[in-house]
C-alpha cells in the first residue's frame, strides 16, 4: 500500500521511511508512487555532502556534526554510501559504527547504502533516498560519499553544501585528488589536525584555492578552510560556523534557488530520459527486433546511424517548428 | 526492478570485545552477495533493533562469547516483535551451550550456530530462510 | 655454521640424495600434500640442513643465556634454577566471593594474586549502566568504587602479596584504588608490588575493551608508567600483549611484530615524556600466546627476544641489559580449543605448554579443556595446572637451557620469523608509526586477512583440524557445565545507590573537578585519580570525566 506508507512517512514513522527507501533502492515501482505523494514535502532540508578519501574522517565528522545539529534542535538524516563489490555484488557497510552514540535518538535516522555498481561516489538512487528523508521532515540530511574513486563529483547533483575532507597522510594529498574534486567543495576540512603534516596541508590547500581559477571564478571570497580533530571534538564549532554561514549566504544570495533550479532541471530531464529509455528498450527487445537489427548491422546490411534515426523518428514525434 | 539484495545486520550485543568471528562472517556474507551492516561492539538490544529498523534488514545476526546470550538474544527478538518486525530472521552464534539452544529457539531465535560451524552452512541457512 | 668446504660437501650430498633416493620415493609414493605450511602459513621445507643456517653466527645471533641478544633466554640458569611461575588467572562474581578465594589461596602458600575484572569495569562503566546489563560479575569481579576494592583485599596485607590486574583503559583508576588501600593499611608504596596490563593499543587492535582514542589513552598509560617509576618502583607498569592479537587470528610472526610495534610506541611515548629508557624499560613486560605447532612457537619466542633486544639497543640506545630483555608471560591458545571432543584439548594444551617451556617463558597459564564450552569447571582447572606441572617435572625440557638451539629447522624458522617481524616494523614505520598504522586499520586488516585465510583453509580441508574437519564424531551434549549467577548485577546496583547517597558530595565534586583540571592541564593524572577514588568517585564517573575531555574511540570497522 504505497500511499498508506507515504502517509506514514509524513507522520514521522521511521519504519515506513525505511521501507520506502528499500523500494527506492530496488527500483520497485511502488517507490515512484510514494515519491509522488512525498513530493510537496521535499525541499526543506539542508543537504550537506561530505566527500574525501577513505579514512579521512567522513564518518567521524558526520557523527560530530550530527551531535551539534541535535544540540541546536535540528533533526538529522544520514545517508552513508559504501561500495558494492563488482565481483559478488555484496557490500560491507560499516559507517554506522562511528555514529552509534546517536542510537536511541528519534531525531536521527541513519541509512547505509551500497553503490550497487554505480560509480561516482553514490548509488544511483541516493538522490531519491535523500529526498525521502527530506520529505520525512529531517532538517538536515548528511550524505557521506564512498570516498574510493577520488573522482566523485556526483555529490554536486545532490548537496546544497559540500565539505571536502582532507587529512595528512602519505604522498601529495592534493595531487592525488582527481581533477574536479578540489573544485566542487564549498568548505575544505583539514581533519586529523592532531597529526604531523596538518599545518603543511593547511597551507597547501589555502594556496591551491587562491591559485585555482575555477574556484576563484566561482566565489568572490575564498572558501573557508577549517582544521578539525574529529576524534577529539576539536574544530567542530568552526566547521559548524562555516557550514552555517555557507547556508546563509546560499539563501541570501539566491544561489540556493539557482542551484536547486538547475538540479531540478537536470533531474527532471534525467527521469524523462530514463523512462523513455526503459520504454524503448522494452519495445525493441520485444519480438527480437533489437537482435535482428544487431544482426543486420553486423552483416553490414544496415548501418547503425541510420537505424538510430529511423527508430527515433518512429517513436518520437517532434512537432515541426 | 533490480534483484532484491539480502540485507543483514551483524551485531555484538553486550560488552564482549571478541569480534573475530563477527567480522569474519561479515566478510563471508558480503562475498555471498549480501549487503552487510556491521554495528560494531557494545550494542544494546535497543540499538540493534533500531539499526535493523532503519536499515530495513532481512536478517539480524548476533554474536556473543561472554555468556550473555540468554539475556540478549530473546530481548532482541521481542523488541523486533514490538516494532512489528517479526518477519526479520534472527540467528545467533558464539559460545552457546547446547542446553541453552532450545530455550533460545523457543524465544524466537531461528537458529544457533556453534563454534566450528562451516560458514557456507550459515550462508545457506540464511538464504533459505529469509522471508519473502 | 659449517665451514665452506663442508657446505660444498653437504650441497653435493643433498643433490645426490634429491636425484636418487628422494626422486625415486617421490615418483613412487608422492607426498601427502603439494605444499606444506605451518599453522601460520609459513612454507615448511622438506628438510633443513646446515645450508639453511650457514649465515648464523653463534655469538652474535644466539649468545649465551642471559647475554645479548638473549635468543637463548634471559637468565643464565633458566629452568635449572627454578621453573616458570605457574600463574592461573581466575576471577568471578562479587568482591566478597573473590576475597574468600584469595585468602584460601594465600593460606595454601600462594603469594601472587591475579585479578580478573568483569567487562563493565574493563570498559569503564559502573554496574548500573545500561551497557552493563547481564555482564556484571560475569567474566571477573565487579569493582565500582574503592569500597569494593576494600572488600576484595580485606585482611590481605598488601606488602606481603603481589597482585596482577588485567585492566587496561581504566588502569590508572584501579591502580589508584590499590595504592589508596595500601596507604590505608599503612603500607608505603615502595613496598607494593604487582602488575597492571595497561596495554590499551591491543584493546584497540583486537580485544575491544577500549574507551578513548589512541592519543589520549596512551597519555594515561604513560602517566601510570611515569608515576610508578617515581613512587611505586616495584610495580610492573605494563604487560604488552600479543596474546589477544593471536587469538583474533594473526600468524605467529604477526603476533610478535604487532606486539613489538606496540612496545615501540609505548617506549617512544615514555622517552618523549622525558623518561630514561634504562630506567623504565626494565619494567615493561610482555604477554604471548602458545599454539599447538610446537617448533614454530618455540622459534617465535626465540625470535621475539632477539628482535626486542635489538630494538631497545639500536633504536632506543638502551645500555642497561635489563632494559633489553624480553620477559613474558604465556597463556595457551584459547581459540585452538574445540567444543567438539573437548578432552582432545588436554593434548593441545599439553603441546602448547611444552612449546612455552621450550621457548623460555617466565610464567605460564594453561587453559582448561572445557573453555570452548563454558567457564572452566574445577576438575578442568586442576587438569590444566597438572598439565604444566607434568611438562615442568617430567618432560625433560627444563633440564637444559634452550634445547632446540642449533636445530637446522628451528634456527631457520627463528630467522624467518625475525625477518618477517622486521619487515612489518619497517612497514609500520613507513606509515608514520604504530598509532597511525592502527588508526588507518592497517594492523587490524593484516590480522583479519590471516583469520580469513585460516578459516578458508579449514573449510576447504586444506588444513586438518581434529574434530572440526577430520575425525568428527557424533557426541552427546556436554553436561555439568558451570553457570554463573545473574543476581550479582542487582546487588551491585543497590550498593552503588547507597554509595551515591552516603558519600560527601562536596568532596566528591571537588575531587572530580580537580581531576578535570589536571587532565586538561596535561599534568600527570595519577595523584588526582587517587584523590578522586578516596572521595569515593566510581570507575564510571572518573571515566566519564575523561570521556568528556578525550571523546570516545570508535573503531575502524572494515579495512
Ligand atoms: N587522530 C585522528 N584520527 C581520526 C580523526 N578523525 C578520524 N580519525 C580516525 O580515522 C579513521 C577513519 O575515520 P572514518 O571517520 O571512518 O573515515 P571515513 O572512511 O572517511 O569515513 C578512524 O580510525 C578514526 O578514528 C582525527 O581527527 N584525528
Ligand atoms: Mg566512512
Amino acid at each position: 500500500m504505497p500511499s498508506e506508507l507515504a502517509r506514514q512517512v509524513l507522520d514521522g514513522s521511521p519504519r515506513a521511511l525505511a521501507r520506502v527507501i528499500t523500494w527506492v533502492e530496488n527500483d520497485d515501482p511502488r517507490a515512484v508512487e510514494c515519491l509522488e505523494i512525498l513530493y510537496p514535502h521535499m525541499g526543506r532540508a539542508h543537504i550537506l555532502g561530505l566527500t574525501g578519501s577513505p579514512g579521512a574522517g567522513k564518518s567521524s565528522l558526520t557523527d560530530q556534526l550530527t551531535h551539534h545539529f541535535r544540540n541546536a534542535g535540528k533533526t538529522v538524516g544520514i545517508v552513508a554510501v559504501d561500495p558494492s563489490s563488482p565481483f559478488t555484488g555484496g557490500a560491507l557497510l560499516g559507517d554506522r559504527i562511528r555514529m552509534s552514540r546517536h542510537a536511541g535518538d528519534p531525531g536521527v535516522f541513519i541509512r547505509s547504502m551500497a553503490t550497487r555498481g554505480f560509480l561516482g561516489g553514490l548509488a544511483q538512487t541516493t538522490d531519491n533516498v535523500v529526498k525521502a528523508m527530506d520529505a520525512a521532515g529531517k532538517d538536515v540530511v548528511i550524505v557521506e560519499t564512498v570516498g574510493v574513486g577520488q573522482d566523485e563529483i556526483d555529490i554536486m547533483r545532490i548537496a546544497d553544501t559540500i565539505c571536502l575532507i582532507l587529512a595528512p597522510g602519505y604522498g601529495d594529498i592534493i595531487q592525488s585528488m582527481k581533477a574536479g574534486v578540489m573544485e566542487i567543495a564549498d568548505i575544505y576540512v583539514i581533519n586529523k589536525s592532531d597529526h604531523a603534516g596538518a599545518d603543511q596541508l593547511y597551507t597547501e590547500v589555502n594556496s591551491r584555492i587562491l591559485q585555482d581559477s575555477q574556484i576563484r571564478k566561482r566565489d568572490r571570497e575564498p572558501p573557508p578552510v577549517v582544521k578539525t580533530v574529529a576524534t577529539e571534538k576539536r574544530g567542530i564549532d568552526d566547521l559548524m560556523a562555516a557550514i552555517e554561514s555557507c547556508r546563509c549566504q546560499l539563501k541570501e544570495s539566491g544561489a540556493l534557488l539557482e542551484k536547486r533550479r538547475e538540479r531540478i532541471r537536470q533531474q527532471t530531464f534525467q527521469m524523462i530520459q530514463f523512462a523513455l529509455f526503459q520504454l524503448l528498450e522494452k519495445e525493441l527487445a520485444q519480438n527480437g527486433r533489437l537482435d535482428r537489427l544487431v544482426d543486420a548491422i553486423i552483416e553490414k546490411k544496415e548501418n547503425p546511424y541510420q537505424a538510430m534515426r529511423e527508430i527515433v523518428d518512429e517513436f518520437i514525434k517532434v512537432p515541426a517548428g | 526492478m533490480a534483484k532484491k539484495k539480502l540485507k543483514i545486520i551483524v551485531a555484538k550485543p553486550g560488552l564482549d570485545g571478541h569480534d573475530r568471528g563477527a567480522k569474519l562472517l561479515c566478510r563471508i556474507f558480503a562475498e555471498a552477495g549480501m549487503e552487510v551492516v556491521y554495528t560494531g561492539l557494545r550494542q544494546t538490544p535497543e540499538m540493534i533493533v533500531e539499526a535493523a529498523l532503519q536499515e530495513d534488514a532481512d536478517v539480524v545476526g548476533l554474536s556473543s562469547l561472554s555468556g550473555v546470550h540468554n539475556y540478549f538474544f530473546p530481548r532482541v527478538v521481542s523488541l523486533l516483535k514490538e516494532k512489528d518486525m517479526a518477519d526479520v530472521l534472527v540467528v545467533g552464534g558464539g559460545i552457546i551451550p547446547d542446553e541453552d539452544v532450545s530455550s533460545l529457539k523457543a524465544a524466537g531465535v531461528a537458529e544457533i550456530f556453534g563454534p566450528g560451524t562451516r560458514t557456507d552452512e550459515i550462508v545457506q541457512y540464511i538464504e533459505g530462510n529469509v522471508a519473502g | 655454521m659449517a665451514d665452506k668446504t663442508e657446505l660444498e660437501e653437504i650441497k653435493k650430498g643433498r643433490e645426490t640424495w634429491e636425484k636418487g633416493p628422494l626422486n625415486k620415493a617421490l615418483s613412487r609414493f608422492g607426498e601427502r600434500k603439494k605444499k606444506f605450511t605451518s599453522i601460520s602459513g609459513t612454507p615448511v621445507n622438506r628438510i633443513y640442513t646446515p645450508e639453511d643456517t650457514a649465515t648464523l653466527r653463534y655469538q652474535t645471533d644466539l649468545g649465551f643465556p642471559g647475554n645479548y641478544p638473549y635468543t637463548r633466554g634471559v637468565q643464565p640458569t633458566m629452568y635449572r634454577g627454578r621453573f616458570w611461575t605457574m600463574r592461573q588467572y581466575a576471577g568471578f562474581g562479587s568482591a566478597a566471593e573473590t576475597n574468600a578465594r584469595y585468602r584460601y589461596l594465600l593460606e595454601k602458600g600462594q603469594t601472587g594474586l591475579s585479578v580478573a575484572f568483569d567487562l563493565p569495569t574493563q570498559a569503564g562503566y559502573d554496574s548500573d549502566h545500561a551497557l552493563s546489563m547481564g555482564e556484571v560479575g560475569k567474566v571477573g569481579v565487579a569493582i565500582d568504587s574503592i569500597d569494593d576494592m576494600r572488600v576484595l583485599f580485606d585482611r590481605i596485607p598488601l606488602d606481603k602479596v603481589t597482585t596482577s590486574m588485567t585492566i587496561n583503559a581504566p588502569a590508572t583508576i584501579l591502580l589508584g584504588m590499590y595504592l589508596a588501600l595500601a596507604e590505608a593499611q599503612n603500607v608505603s608504596w615502595d613496598k607494593v608490588g604487582g602488575t597492571v596490563q595497561n596495554d590499551v593499543l591491543k584493546e584497540i587492535i583486537c580485544r575491544g575493551q577500549y574507551i578513548y582514542p589512541p592519543g589520549p589513552t596512551m597519555r594515561l598509560t604513560v602517566d601510570l608508567i611515569e608515576f610508578c617509576q617515581k613512587h611505586v618502583p616495584r610495580w610492573n607498569t605494563i604487560s604488552i600483549s600479543g596474546y589477544h592479537i593471536r587469538e583474533s587470528g594473526s600468524t605467529a610472526a604477526q603476533e610478535i611484530a604487532f606486539t613489538i610495534a606496540d612496545g615501540i610506541a609505548y617506549a617512544k611515548a615514555c622517552v618523549d615524556r622525558g623518561m630514561d629508557v634504562d630506567q623504565f624499560a626494565g619494567r615493561l613486560s610482555f604477554f604471548f600466546n602458545a599454539f599447538t605447532n610446537v617448533l614454530e612457537e618455540a622459534a617465535k619466542f626465540r625470535a621475539a627476544r632477539r628482535v626486542w633486544a635489538k630494538v631497545m639497543k639500536e633504536r632506543f640506545g638502551a645500555k642497561n641489559p635489563r632494559a633489553m630483555m624480553l620477559r613474558y608471560h604465556v597463556q595457551t591458545g584459547g581459540v585452538t580449543l574445540t567444543a567438539q571432543q573437548p578432552l582432545n584439548n588436554i593434548v593441545r594444551v599439553g603441546l602448547q605448554a611444552y612449546a612455552a617451556s621450550l621457548g623460555g617463558c617466565q610464567s605460564l597459564h594453561t587453559n582448561s579443556y572445557d573453555e570452548a564450552l563454558c567457564l572452566p569447571t574445577e576438575e578442568a582447572v586442576t587438569v590444566a595446572l597438572r598439565t604444566q606441572q607434568i611438562v615442568a617435572e617430567e618432560s625433560g625440557s627444563t633440564d637444559t637451557i634452550d634445547p632446540l638451539a642449533g636445530s637446522y629447522y628451528v634456527e631457520s624458522m627463528t630467522d624467518q620469523i625475525e625477518a618477517d617481524v622486521n619487515e612489518y616494523i619497517e612497514k609500520i614505520d613507513a606509515r608514520g608509526g604504530t598509532l597511525q598504522a592502527i588508526e588507518e586499520g592497517y594492523i587490524q586488516k593484516e590480522i583479519q586477512n590471516s583469520a580469513y585465510r585460516f578459516q578458508k583453509e579449514i573449510e576447504s580441508g586444506e588444513r586438518a583440524y581434529v574434530g572440526i574437519n577430520k575425525y568428527q564424531m557424533e557426541e552427546p551434549p556436554p553436561e555439568n557445565l558451570l553457570r554463573i549467577d545473574m543476581s550479582v548485577g542487582e546487588k551491585e546496583t543497590e550498593k552503588l545507590k547507597a554509595l551515591r547517597a552516603e558519600r560527601n558530595p562536596d568532596a566528591w565534586q571537588a575531587a572530580l573537578g580537580h581531576l578535570r583540571e589536571v587532565t586538561k592541564s596535561g599534568d600527570n593524572v595519577m595523584p588526582a585519580v587517587i584523590e578522586a577514588v578516596k572521595a569515593r568517585a566510581t570507575v564510571g564517573e572518573i571515566c566519564d570525566v575523561w570521556r568528556e575531555i578525550f571523546g570516545e574511540y570508535r573503531p575502524k570497522e572494515f579495512v
